[in-house]
């Protein structure tokens, strides 16, 4: 188990190696010049030149990788471009906010999802079934920026209930305790609520089809011949079984909490990640665009390993056949 | 697969309904999806409106006068379009890498799961960005860009099958009279390993309409004025409190189009593959 996990974590070192380097021959190859981009039109030749080698943009590309790759391994992960910015800071504030989203909405998906893929299972081909299917169904099928518009006119504009942009009020400063709470709540409320709302869509989906992959299998016809009532064959001995799958793609998961909520939150105005990764990358931020694709790169790996783990701890089968492997 | 399966029938009738709409545009539209006619007096029109020219607009007009519908339906073809196309492309990759990371042997098999592996890694919206932003954003880069970040869930799925069919007592037939091993792969294992990849294309045609529109959305995607439902909701998205319709169209046949597309793919894969739990995944 630890030589399969070292060696796991070396292969996961090589992908993040690949995918920064990649990262960073697309940017460097992309038309736009971030000294251009911030000077503007009316900047001479002469003033872009002159940015460009304060930036160390003039250097050949194998030197600018390897002096971006020396700095960012040391913790120093250099300055935006665009807003002049440390990009660690920039990240660090603006990561709390996409973490609370996400986390909240996975949370609130997954429990959500496995209740009515539960019921689905319990009730499987019934007329529940295919009414909760089409549901899942069509909240998976929802683009997260659309829900958006349409529960922001509903909620924000027709009914007058929630704000629309960011994450706090603009008075926000000047607020203490449960005031500046329910303001914090209220701003929450309706991107939490598309993000749950399409999440609830995914999971009730793979709930059902892990739960009845376990229905199928024939120690749970032994446990129904004991005479074990239903209630108890879903909740001890399926719903237990179903969890392993779950947990693995809770475990695959892990990366949205750093940038899994890109189009929600430019529809939404929210201070995260996402949407700094956006405007770096329309702004050439080679810096900011580098860093976060990095974390990004990382968390992809640490959350397969995650799921593996969680895998592994929750189902004792698995174990075995790590060791025999 | 039973044409009883409800699903099934749901999904193909909206898909070809769709389908047949996009093919025959001019005919069930009135006029080009991209004049001002007469931005004045045409201006953001309710639904089933009338204007001066008596011209009329089931889903109403936009800022610029034009109408919803007829871009609607223009945007059809775009959306469709760069759907199948993206996921045709997906499925070439994925199946060549899976087949033969799964058939061959040695060092060329390990080399191409690892740089499945690898790709799989990559943050997909990232990469979409990046190469959206390397060339002029247009409807073919946006098929090649989802086309080349698509594959790997595919080629994942026929190297299982592809490993699992290599050992079959068929296999072991026909190169026990002398078929050669391209031949082999490609007539007696690659027509028995499709299963999962049409459930999973299918599902993917869905996927692939939704990220196209996110794209355009966020305006890396096909450019206006060309007739897409993301753009078409990016562009609905400043007129959301006096002209709501203008986003709600577009939004609303983007769901449809994929919801149909996943129940096609429910449908296919029950049918095709009564026992598969993992292919659920």
């Amino acid at each position: 188990m630890l030589r399969s996990l070292k060696q796991r974590a070396l292969a996961g070192l090589a992908v993040v190696a690949g995918v920064v380097t990649l990262t960073f021959l697309l940017l460097h190859a992309a038309p736009g010049d971030p000294a251009e981009r911030l000077l503007g039109p009316t900047a001479t030749t002469e003033q872009v030149a002159a940015l460009r080698h304060a930036l160390e943009l003039d250097r050949p590309l194998p030197v600018q990788y390897a002096s971006w790759l020396g700095r960012f391994v040391r913790g120093d992960w250099g300055t935006s471009i665009a807003t002049g910015r440390p990009v660690w800071t920039m990240l660090r504030t603006a990561w709390p906010a996409t973490a609370r989203l996400v986390a909240l909405s996975l949370l609130l998906s997954y429990a959500l999802g496995l209740l009515v893929g539960t019921i689905q299972a319990a009730r499987s081909r019934s007329r529940l079934d295919t009414a909760l299917s089409v549901a899942s169904v069509t909240l998976f099928a929802l683009p997260g920026y659309w829900l958006g518009l349409m529960l922001m006119m509903l909620l924000t504009y027709w009914l007058r209930l929630l704000p629309a942009f960011g994450a706090a009020g603009m008075d926000a400063d000047f607020l203490t305790g449960w005031p500046w709470v329910a303001d914090q709540l209220r701003h929450l409320a309706l991107p939490l609520l598309t993000l749950t709302v399409i999440g609830v869509g995914g999971t009730a989906r793979f709930a059902r089809g892990a739960m009845l992959d376990v229905l199928a299998q024939p120690f749970v016809a032994v446990a129904r011949a004991k005479g074990v009532s239903e209630t108890r064959v879903l909740s001890r001995h399926v719903l237990r079984n179903a969890l392993s799958p779950m947990l693995t793609l809770l475990g695959l998961s892990l990366p949205a909490l750093f940038s899994g909520a890109v189009f929600v939150e430019a529809v939404f105005a929210w201070p995260g990640v996402g949407r700094i990764m956006v405007e770096a990358v329309q702004s050439r931020d080679y810096p900011v665009v580098m860093a976060a694709t990095a974390v990004s790169a990382v968390l992809v790996v640490a959350g397969n390993l995650l799921a593996d783990l969680l895998a592994a701890w929750a189902d004792p089968r698995v174990r075995g056949a790590a060791r025999e492997a | 697969m039973r044409l009883r399966d409800g699903r099934a029938l749901c999904g193909i009738a909206v898909i070809a309904a769709v389908a047949l709409a996009a093919l025959a545009a001019p005919l069930v539209t009135s006029g080009n999806p991209n004049t001002q006619a007469d931005i004045v007096a045409t201006r953001f029109l309710p639904p089933l409106a009338s204007d001066v020219h008596g011209g009329f607009h089931a889903l109403g007009t936009d800022r610029f006068g034009r109408d919803v519908w007829t871009r609607l339906v223009y945007g059809a073809r775009i959306s469709l379009g760069v759907g199948l196309l993206a996921v045709l492309i997906s499925v070439a990759i994925g199946t060549t890498v899976g087949a033969a990371a799964g058939y061959l042997r040695g060092w060329l098999s390990t080399a191409l799961l690892a740089f499945t592996d690898f790709a799989l890694a990559l943050p997909r919206v990232v990469l979409l960005l990046l190469l959206s932003a390397l060339w002029r954003p247009s409807a073919a880069l946006v098929v090649v860009v989802l086309g080349v970040t698509g594959w790997m869930p595919i080629a994942r799925l026929v190297h299982g099958e592809v490993r699992g069919l290599a050992v079959q007592p068929f296999v072991e037939g026909a190169r026990a009279v002398g078929a050669s091993r391209a031949r082999i792969l490609w007539r007696h294992i690659l027509p028995n390993a499709l299963t999962p990849v049409i459930v999973a294309a299918a599902l993917g045609v869905g996927n692939a309409i939704l990220l196209e529109a996110g794209l355009s959305y966020l305006g890396v995607g096909v450019q206006p004025p060309t007739a897409s439902w993301g753009s078409m909701i990016a562009s609905g998205r400043d007129t959301l409190v006096n002209a709501p319709w203008v986003a709600t169209a577009p939004g609303l046949a983007l769901v449809l189009v994929v919801v149909a597309c996943t129940l096609l793919g429910d449908a296919l894969r029950d049918a095709l593959d009564p026992g598969a739990g993992a292919a659920r995944r």
